[in-house]
């Protein structure tokens, strides 16, 4: 029997709490696109805080998905620690040159005042404003980059890889930087009107770094930075594996884990059974080639392993649907998961 | 060399266990046993490419791939002769990052094309279409290696081969976009696509036709 529909708000809450809802969440991670809605580039999209709230709202409308996400691109944060961004006509604006020039030069890292920052304001504003013009009724996912992924923007992979395996004290340096920035910026991200906080942290996946290493540095950030958040943390590895290092993710304090395409949702369900709720792992790459039928066989394998007994929310593997994946994709998507994620699910 | 598998097995512990001094013994020891190729070829390349198949099987981690190659260039630079170790009629080739500076796969692939006796131009990073047929033209470029982060800068070496035209150079690539996309690299019109570090070597062994 088909149940009572639900708000977004409800629908969400219910699933994190692992029991049925309605039906399964979905959480489309569109940045960019928001930008295409409006007839503006992706330069002029992200200048103003009130574009991306229009552009979020008119996608919401579009595809019925149950989130707005005000993220704006993931070297912002670096942008406001002073480093240079490069924009792209079909792609999220990226780090130019790591901002530091050597492991030297991390004595010389001032800290980011974060209500100070104009940088971060744009998006601080953002999520105030979809606060006040939704009122509460779809959740506004946050998000924070955590403190043992930034210096991959702050650095560059190379000269962190080196920085963590023979130099621990210039590496505590920069996570001491680095944590005080991700805790303030994710607070004050809440203390806007953000629901739940998405934690990005690739480099602590295994296919980035092995296990043992992890549960000595990244493990142990995400803790002590988890605990000092003041709402609920989804933790994200963009695309990099979990299964590995399973048992200290649910340790970390985190309430959600976002998965990669690359491991078996029902495996990962098994793993993580009621103790973390599942976000994922569709393809986002592979999603700009898919046509109806393709999505629409995705989106029910993905729900059938993954979703009976709540606790999973449809999304992509990466926490953001590349700018090429076209809108009619993005419909198909929005239309399976109506079509197979009703509660209670069934192979039909 | 004899004991060939008991000295790539101890290679491999050292460089993952991060311990320069005792894969420096290992090379050197091996030195005095066997001719240079060997130990570049048979040893040293085979090691690293075993590490790499075992990330690609997720049984190791992107940085240990990393620090091994950078511990073997090292090793090389410090041990053998540069004139030494080169193979034989190897293609004029190049490497670089296309449009950011995410340098990590640049890196790791030189360090152990490198190690595996090839010489090749650093390009570095944030390169453009038109530094690249710059130096194409001008350094007669015959095999280039492209690494990219970015879907987008994927996207975009379609143009790039465009504009090279039908010069019958050689374009290999890889990163990220690569790896979750496996039919990404015949979209843009790449001749070859290396996941890693140990497919990348398999590809320049087979250009070259040095098997």
């Amino acid at each position: 029997m088909k149940r009572q529909a639900m708000t977004p708000k409800e629908r969400v809450s219910l699933t994190l709490s692992h029991q049925e809802p309605d039906r399964v969440p979905l959480m489309l991670s569109l940045t960019m696109h928001g930008a295409r809605e409006l007839g503006l580039s992706i330069q002029e999209y992200f200048s103003k805080a009130e574009h991306v709230v229009e552009g979020q709202l008119r996608m919401q409308q579009k595809y019925g998905h149950d989130f707005l996400n005000p993220f704006f691109y993931s070297a912002l944060e670096v942008e406001a620690f002073g480093a240079e961004v490069i924009y792209s006509e079909d792609g999220p604006p990226n780090s130019g040159r790591p901002l530091l020039n050597d492991i030297s030069d991390i004595g010389k890292l001032h800290p980011v005042d974060v209500r100070k920052s104009g940088v971060l304001y744009k998006m601080l504003r953002a999520i105030e404003l979809l606060k006040e013009k939704t009122k509460g009724a779809i959740p506004i996912m946050g998000s924070v980059t955590s403190p043992f992924s930034l210096p991959v923007m702050q650095l560059g992979f190379d000269k962190y890889f080196e920085l963590i395996h023979f130099n621990r004290k210039c590496f505590d340096q920069l996570m001491g930087i680095n944590e005080s920035f991700c805790v303030d910026w994710a607070n004050a991200q809440l203390s806007a009107g953000a629901d739940a906080i998405g934690y990005a942290d690739p480099v602590s996946s295994p296919t980035i770094i092995p296990r043992e290493l992890y549960a000595e540095t990244g493990f142990q950030i995400a803790r002590r930075c988890i605990s000092k958040i003041r709402g609920n943390v989804a933790t994200n590895f963009a695309s990099g594996k979990c299964l590995p290092i399973a048992g200290m993710i649910m340790q970390t304090g985190t309430m959600a884990v976002v998965v990669s395409a690359q491991e078996d949702l029902a495996e990962l369900k098994k793993t993580f059974g009621k103790k973390l709720a599942l976000v994922g792992n569709l393809n986002g790459l592979e999603m700009r080639r898919w046509n109806t039928e393709t999505t629409f066989h995705s989106v029910k394998e993905a729900i059938l392993k993954a979703a009976p007994g709540g606790g999973y929310i449809l999304s992509d593997n990466h926490g953001e649907i590349p700018f090429q994946v076209p809108e009619a994709v993005l419909m198909d998507v929005a239309a399976a998961v109506k079509r197979y994620g009703q509660y209670p699910i069934t192979n039909q | 060399m004899d004991n060939l598998d008991y000295l790539k097995l101890e290679l491999e512990r050292s460089l993952l266990l991060l311990d320069s001094d005792a894969a420096e013994a290992i090379i050197k020891k091996s030195m005095m046993a066997g001719d240079t190729y060997s130990v570049t070829g048979d040893l040293i390349s085979a090691t690293l490419g075993h590490i790499g198949d075992l990330w690609e099987k997720g049984n190791l981690s992107l940085s240990q791939v990393y620090m091994s190659g950078m511990i073997c260039e090292k090793i090389i630079e410090n041990t053998i002769p540069p004139h030494v170790v080169l193979k034989p009629g190897q293609p004029r080739m190049a490497i670089g990052v296309y449009e950011d500076y995410h340098m990590l796969g640049k890196r790791i692939i030189y360090a152990v094309l490198k190690a595996s006796g090839y010489e090749l131009i650093d390009l570095g990073g944030g390169l453009s279409d038109d530094d690249l047929i710059g130096v194409v033209n001008r350094e007669k470029i015959e095999v280039l290696l492209l690494s990219v982060l970015m879907l987008p800068s994927a996207l975009h070496i379609r143009n790039l081969k465009n504009k090279l035209g039908n010069s019958g150079l050689k374009l290999v690539v890889g990163g990220a976009p690569f790896r979750i996309d496996s039919e990404l690299w015949k979209e843009v019109g790449a001749d070859f696509c290396g996941k890693d570090a140990a497919e990348a070597l398999e590809i320049i062994t087979k250009i070259s036709g040095n098997s």
